[in-house]
């Protein structure tokens, strides 16, 4: 069988059971301290290519993230639920990447490793942005098959069913492409206590971000402001449905 | 305690004010029953609802990132090893806690997952199906499981207590019949020691076991086995020889073998995911070669067993605790009274900061124990005791005022918090009653003062009790005072005593 390598990304993020608290300066959140894991979307995106492997249809699935240091554990928790081999694009501490700056590395990642297959979470709950994949996609010049919830490979093209606003959608895309997965696409595995140790042996090559062509300085997208919602004001209560609608005209919202 | 009324007949409140978010109302409040509804903490909405809606909010148990983090001074593999028992937890465990209690369900199922993630022979060897983690990676997966389901972790770990003890002290034609089935959990464990008649003073166990030939014929009955009739393999701790703990040996014997029958399940306040029974032998024959060690070795294999057997049911009151913990916490944040939420209550504030204190504590004498027992330190037993001991205590009364916290809530079953108080209450109790433990700490810290040693009699070795010295501590008196000294009364009062008996070198 040929080789087919498959390229996942994935991104350390805070924890989703964490309460989030806005940092003082109000410009981003606090994340000194709290606990990270890894995007569960990202998860995902793994787990189908674990899956693909184990049914042979991949021969080797290479996780990588762009990140600081502390992103190393976040690979070494992908390494433990199958991925065979981890790469670190090293950002220096206190760094801050967004969306392109991602897709860049991750480009220039897929031009040295040859990957077939792309596959990334469709977002990161932390930004929520949506972007990376796309962005990625366009990079390189590859089809892009968003938001899957079913991946089969074929020879040389990958049938992806999207979820879209109007429902189901099944495209074939020709080899190499991107894949962004969702949240229905599977159900990640735990990774198995012999599996946690067998990582610690997987190999984990670490980039300085730079070598991939990421840009020094800020990211493109730049977080102004953050601020908690306004505190859910009293309700009112009122007597028939006529001073109803006249209070939603009033206010309005018909 | 009267139930919040349905809405539409509110009780007029007397002092013609308004009491936000009054709920149940005990009898003798005086404000009305406003016929509010309860405080919508997310654990406890979650409590009853889809489990997959359950076990997302109630991941939030995983404790993060604050001063009682479980996951503080670990390293990168046990961190990763605790997520994934933290993650099972909250999703395959904890969204049916309360269904398994009260329909009193085995989870056989769910344990055989577990399983599959490796937690069937956590700290056997991997040649026969184990993980081969050490103690301290034990507890952390005990202590992070237990948050999902206590009393199913508790079997758990007397099911990994006893494939240890096949492992370890079992032949290789042993090893490799029982333990990878056992570690799969295609089959269950059961640890049989207790009988009606010997609890605390095990060493006087008297089901007997008659060699004739290549079989022994076993007569007796264990008392309180916790799974006992649902499992497949039992380890058995039965009389060859003759009387006291050396004429004790260890047998394994299998469900359908003839003579072996069992009484009736037993109806408990807690620990209802798992069924306990009496085991009853009539001319039950089984091979010699399912005899785990030596003929008379039986009660050392037993003892060195229930070291590790300790730590791990410790490890699940820490969890059952930290789960409390958080709950309370929840609570506090969302239950008002007198105008504000709980948490103002600089009282409820002390008491929470109390609870985690102790919850640390209790955390690291267990860690603290447990890496002795895994370096095979010699204080490793008296330190395993000691734990226990106050662990359980602690996170007994941790998890009763987690329950004192919710107020009239927390008597609900349908808040979690009355199922940990109820589980862990019996981690007090078994694996050795705590009185034992005074018996054995107080014999460690005796011989530790150096006081002058009595002369023994020249046969040393009956003087010598051997469950002590099984434990690393040697104990000159308990064998011939027969009961042992029991501390659990006036504990310096006995101390005392103790000491001075032996100063004076009674002749016994």
């Amino acid at each position: 069988m040929a080789a087919l390598r498959v390229l996942v990304g994935v991104k350390r993020v805070i924890d989703f059971a964490v309460k989030v608290r806005v940092a003082p300066g109000g410009a981003a959140v606090q994340t000194q301290g709290v606990k990270h894991s890894l995007n569960p979307f990202c998860e995902i995106a793994l787990e189908e290519a674990v899956r693909l492997r184990e049914a042979g249809a991949a021969t080797e699935v290479v996780v990588a993230t762009l990140g600081t240091k502390a992103s190393q554990e976040t690979l070494r928790t992908a390494l433990a639920m199958g991925a065979d081999r981890a790469v670190l694009a090293e950002l220096a501490e206190g760094a801050a990447a967004g969306p392109r700056e991602v897709a860049v590395a991750l480009a220039a990642l897929a031009r040295r490793l040859q990957p077939q297959l792309v596959l990334l979470g469709k977002q990161a709950i932390d930004d929520d942005c949506n972007q990376t994949g796309q962005i990625l996609a366009a990079i390189l010049d590859w089809p892009q098959g968003t938001f899957a919830s079913r991946v089969s490979l074929e020879p040389g093209a990958v049938q992806v069913q999207r979820e879209v606003d109007g429902g189901l959608e099944t495209l074939r895309l020709r080899l190499p492409a991107v894949l962004t997965a969702d949240l229905r696409l599977n159900e990640p595995r735990y990774a198995t206590l012999p599996n946690i140790m067998k990582a610690k042996k997987k190999p984990l090559e670490v980039v300085p971000a730079a070598d991939l062509g990421v840009p020094a300085g800020p990211p493109r997208l730049r977080l102004l402001q953050l601020q908690e919602p306004p505190p859910r004001a009293g309700g009112e209560k009122v007597e028939s449905v006529e001073s109803l609608l006249g209070k939603l005209r009033h206010a309005g919202r018909i | 305690m009267q139930r919040p009324g349905r809405a539409g007949s509110p009780a007029p409140s007397p002092a013609g004010r308004a009491v936000p978010g009054a709920g149940l109302q005990l009898p003798g409040c005086p404000a009305g029953c406003r016929g509010a509804e309860r405080p919508r903490t997310a654990a406890a909405m979650a409590w009853r609802a889809a489990p997959r809606a359950a076990a997302r909010l109630l991941r939030g148990r995983r404790g993060i990132a604050s001063c009682i983090d479980p996951s503080t001074g670990l390293t990168e593999d046990q961190k990763e090893f605790q997520k994934v028992a933290f993650d099972f937890a909250a999703k395959e465990m904890a969204p049916y806690m309360a269904e398994w209690d009260e329909k009193e369900i085995f989870p056989v199922e769910t344990m055989r997952k577990a399983a599959q993630l490796g937690f069937g022979g956590i700290y056997v060897k991997p040649d026969v199906g184990g993980s081969g983690l050490s103690r301290l990676d034990t507890s952390i997966i005990f202590e992070a499981l237990s948050t999902g389901c206590t009393s199913t972790t508790a079997y758990m770990s007397i099911h990994n207590m006893c494939v240890w003890m096949i492992d370890t002290f079992g032949n290789e034609e042993q090893r490799r019949r029982f333990c990878p089935s056992l570690c799969s959990m295609e089959k269950f464990a059961s640890y049989c020691l207790t009988e009606p008649g010997s609890g605390s003073d095990a060493a006087s166990l008297l089901t007997s076991a008659q060699r004739k030939g290549d079989t022994y014929v076993l007569n007796g009955s264990k008392a309180f086995i916790s799974g006992g009739g649902d499992t497949d393999v039992y380890v058995v701790m039965c009389r060859t020889g003759g009387p006291g703990p050396k004429g004790i040996s260890c047998l394994v014997l299998e469900k359908g073998m003839p003579g072996l029958s069992f009484g009736k399940k037993e109806k408990k306040v807690g620990w209802n995911s798992q069924p306990t029974r009496a085991v009853i032998f009539e001319d039950c024959v089984v091979p010699v070669d399912n005899r785990l060690g030596a003929e008379g070795q039986g009660f050392s294999i037993a003892m060195q067993g229930l070291n590790g057997g300790r730590i791990n049911i410790a490890s699940c009151s820490l969890g059952a605790a930290h789960a409390s913990v958080l709950l309370a916490q929840e609570h506090l944040t969302v239950r008002k009274q007198f105008g504000e939420p709980l948490a103002n209550n600089q009282y409820l504030q002390f008491g929470l900061a109390e609870m985690a204190t102790r919850l640390l504590a209790a955390r690291l004498m267990v860690r603290n124990a447990a890496r002795a027992l895994q370096e095979g330190r010699q204080d490793a037993a008296v330190l395993c005791s000691m734990a226990k001991l106050f662990a359980t205590d602690e996170c007994f009364g941790i998890c009763n005022q987690a329950l004192q916290m919710h107020g009239g809530y927390g008597y609900l079953k349908d808040y979690a918090v009355q199922q940990f108080v109820r589980d862990i209450r019996v981690h007090q109790i078994l694996e050795g009653k705590r009185c034992s433990y005074y018996k054995c700490s107080g014999s460690g810290i005796r011989r530790k003062t150096a006081l002058e040693a009595p002369t023994f009699p020249q046969e040393s070795d009956s003087w010598v009790s051997e469950p002590c010295s099984a434990l690393g501590v040697r104990c000159a008196v308990c064998e011939c005072l027969g009961q042992g000294l029991w501390l659990c009364g006036s504990r310096g009062r006995y101390l005392v005593g103790y000491f001075k008996s032996l100063t004076a070198e009674e002749d016994i």
